[in-house]
């Protein structure tokens, strides 16, 4: 492994795992290549932490800047403003071989297993990559971490899985190598967006257990990304609520899902245990209106247009702070004053 | 199995390819005998012409192709004083030295020339030297005397004294069937017997007779007596070597070139597309026929100038629009999230992903680029020391070989030329379809 052990999280620090400050990602809309049309407001002032070994979930509608929030994370998009803080650096000053090792501590599961493989290479190759790049020379260590990792997310015999093409597995054994690959290099923090959104049902539940177990097993922090309010509670201990490019609402899991606080919450939560939406989830996960537009977002609280306690003249004026109505309950909303 | 061998295996379910393979294999079998047996210098040294090639005739037809369709034009006779049984007489002073050059003639075609090439060694006098033609009636010409240099050479063929004596050109005057008014050559012992007065006691004297036949090895010869067998022979790994080259350099840097601007997009990926869109309008063959005109023809500038002009050539844009829609693939942000750097994305993300694609085209380039060489040699513009196929089709037009008969001049050449493109050809079709299923059901 690298020289400059610089990861997340190294032993014998205490503090967050990683702490985000005030983060903004935008994103330059141009035409023919210089015309600037403005910016795509992705992540726009977000600011948490990440402890040690817990596992936290990211929801939120279509388009509220969730990947682009774990991409931020993971080094893949510079960062606007604000911060990214692991191990008292911040991600944005990290030199190149720094950010290298900093991303070896970060493992990333996708959405999509397929796309998430190169077609063109067997499992052998697409899990020996990581290590490669990580200057880990030596054929019989990559075979034998190689080995291990899909022992972990139970894909075995190995002798079968590691000459195979992507193409010759499952969803959701495609979606295990990409577990695995994410394992390889002993990340202490596990992105995960959508990991199983885009697959069949009935592995579903199997992929979260896996996930979950591991994150137990091998204490890591696991920040993942879903739609789906229903399986939340198993799998996570704190959930963070978005909408527009912000976060509006979080708190431990159940205080959540049993004492929602912030309008857009309640009203996603309320869709969810309408009966009538278990047929179509998907449309129903959102609470009615138009969802905002990220380039030229609502002034104040972005929610407001579309929210059933407006107050005119607070809501669209001044930024809500997050107030703290629960204990370690936070939301974002004018109601709580 | 690996996505690899099948296709490789696929590829011997196709009859075009298992041929084009054949005839690469033969080619490139042609090419290694060539570079072994003829070494590079070698090869060079013979193709400047000269001295090496004197005992070959001028302009001979091959054998095998005389011999298939009946004829029995003659090969060419090399009669040396070594092997003769030299007459010696001394006097004082000197020696009289009488060199009967005997050979057996078989053909009733004529000869294609006499020469007589005469070595001798002395001090200060030349040795004088009388020459006698012998017919196998028994019947002598007098081919006069004349005093010999160290090296000296008698062109019976070109001595117009002896042509108007004769009433005809001499290697035919001299092989004629007696009163026959020249039609056809008289079978039979020859014989040309020198008689040498050496004004020295110590000189020496010796003599080769040429008769140079009608067809002369598997090729024929040229004009300059060089046996095509050479540029045949040569022109092969030179056809090759320059297009594979010319194919690799032009493939490899244009995909590379594709790849990073797709890559690095922004002003990267705009300065290349520029630069691709006036290359574009560039016209390859014209700005060679400039170089090779005003700077030098050699065949590696040539090859540099035409990778050169390939970098931004029309194949960017292809791989470009292949490469656009991968530059946002799931696994590429997945490398970067592992933290594969730029040159390992491009090198082994992006660019395996077109391969498929890329091979067939590469293996239908190769023969492209073997025939501008050959169209540049064509031009004049050939490299001016290296044996090539497009040199010998330049020299045969610039004899006008077609009008004079010379057919196998330009045959030759032509043919294997076609059949280097015929065979990369049928292997680039089979791989296309293999390497595009698409294209399969067409
Ligand atoms: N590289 C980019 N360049 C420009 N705009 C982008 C880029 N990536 C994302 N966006 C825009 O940012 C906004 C947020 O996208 P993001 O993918 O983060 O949403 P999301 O919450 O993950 O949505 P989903 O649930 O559909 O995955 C979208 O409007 C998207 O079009
Ligand atoms: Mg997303």
């Amino acid at each position: 492994m690298s020289e400059s052990a610089f990861r997340p999280a190294s032993a014998g620090t205490s503090g967050p795992l990683l702490s985000v400050r005030d983060l903004h990602t935008w994103f330059e809309l141009r035409q023919w290549g210089f015309l600037r049309l403005g910016h795509v407001r992705a992540v726009d002032g977000v600011t948490f932490d990440l402890k040690r070994g817990e596992s936290v979930a990211f929801v939120g509608e279509s388009g509220c800047g969730k990947s682009s929030l774990a991409r931020t994370l993971l080094g893949l998009h510079r960062p606007t403003s604000g911060e990214v803080v692991s191990e008292g650096r911040s991600l944005g000053t990290l030199s190149g071989s720094e950010l290298k090792a900093y991303r070896a501590g970060v493992g990333y599961v996708q959405q999509d297993p397929y796309g998430a493989l190169p077609p063109f290479m067997n499992v052998r190759r697409i899990l020996a990559e990581p290590m490669i790049v990580h200057g880990i020379r030596s054929r019989e260590e990559r075979e034998a971490r190689a080995r291990q990792v899909l022992e972990e997310v139970r894909l075995s015999p190995a002798d079968e899985i590691l000459p195979k093409f992507p193409h010759m597995l499952s969803g959701g054994q495609q979606q295990r190598v990409v577990i695995a690959r994410a394992l390889l290099l002993e990340p202490s923090l596990l992105i995960a967006d959508e990991p199983v959104s885009m697959l069949d049902a009935s592995v579903r539940v199997e992929i979260l257990n896996l996930l979950h177990s591991i994150q137990a097993k091998r204490n890591l922090t696991l920040a993942f990304i879903t739609h789906d309010l229903s399986t939340v509670r198993h799998y996570a201990n704190r959930i963070f609520v978005m909408y527009a490019g912000r976060i509006i609402e979080q708190a431990e899991v159940n205080d959540l899902l049993e004492h929602p606080q912030h309008p857009y919450t309640q009203a996603l939560l309320a869709a969810i245990a309408d009966p009538d939406a278990d047929n179509a989830k998907h449309q129903r996960d959102v609470p009615a209106g138009e969802p905002p537009s990220l380039l030229n977002p609502p002034p104040a609280c972005r929610f407001h247009p579309r929210c059933p306690h407006f107050m005119a003249g607070l809501c669209d004026e001044e930024d809500p702070p997050d107030f703290e109505p629960r204990r370690r309950h936070w939301s974002a909303c004018w109601l709580h004053r | 199995m690996s996505p690899w061998r099948e296709r490789l295996r696929q590829l011997s379910r196709y009859p075009s390819a298992i041929a084009g393979m054949g005839m690469i294999a033969v080619l490139v079998a042609i090419a290694i005998y060539a570079v072994v047996a003829i070494p590079y210098g070698q090869a060079l040294e013979l193709w400047r012409g000269g001295e090496p090639w004197r005992l070959n005739p001028v302009n001979a037809g091959p054998v095998w192709v005389d011999r298939l369709f009946g004829g029995d034009m003659p090969r060419t006779i090399v009669v040396d004083s070594d092997e003769a049984e030299v007459e010696e007489e001394r006097f004082d002073g000197g020696r009289m030295v009488r060199i009967p050059l005997e050979f057996d003639y078989e053909s009733t075609g004529f000869p294609s020339g006499i020469n007589l090439f005469v070595r001798s060694a002395f001090e200060e006098s030349e040795p004088f030297v009388r020459m006698t033609w012998h017919r196998p009636d028994g019947e002598e010409i007098q081919l006069g005397g004349r005093a010999m240099s160290r090296q000296d050479r008698v062109s019976f063929s070109q001595d117009w004294t002896l042509e108007r004596r004769l009433g005809e050109v001499a290697h035919v005057a001299l092989f004629a069937v007696p009163d026959e008014q020249f039609e056809r050559a008289q079978p039979g012992e020859y014989g040309l017997t020198l008689d040498a007065i050496l004004f020295e006691e110590d000189a020496e004297i010796a003599a080769e007779l040429v008769v140079y036949g009608r067809v002369h090895g598997i090729a024929g010869t040229d004009h300059q007596r060089r046996d095509l067998m050479v540029a045949l022979l040569w022109g092969t790994p030179v056809a090759l070597s320059f297009g594979l080259l010319a194919a690799v350099g032009t493939t490899i840097t244009t995909l590379i070139i594709a790849a990073a601007g797709v890559w690095y997009g922004r002003w990267v990926d705009a300065v290349i597309q520029r630069l691709t869109e006036v290359n574009m309008i560039l016209p390859l063959l014209p700005i060679l026929v400039m170089v090779g005109t005003l700077y030098s023809t050699s065949i590696w500038l040539m090859l540099g100038v035409v990778i050169a002009l390939g970098i931004f050539s029309a194949g960017i844009k292809m791989y470009r629009a292949m490469l656009l829609p991968m530059r946002e693939a799931p696994y590429i942000e997945a490398a970067r999230a592992y933290g594969a750097g730029n040159a390992r994305i491009i090198l082994r993300y992006m660019i395996p992903r077109i391969l498929p694609v890329l091979i067939p085209t590469f293996v239908t380039l190769i023969p492209t680029f073997v025939f501008l060489e050959a169209s540049l040699a064509l031009l004049g513009l050939g490299d001016p020391v290296l044996p090539t196929w497009g040199k010998v089709l330049n020299d045969a037009q610039a004899q006008s070989a077609l009008y004079h008969g010379f057919y196998y001049w330009v045959i030759a050449p032509a043919v294997l030329l076609m059949f280097t493109g015929l065979g990369f050809a049928m292997l680039g079709f089979a791989l296309d379809r293999i390497f595009n299923p698409r294209l399969r059901a067409v």
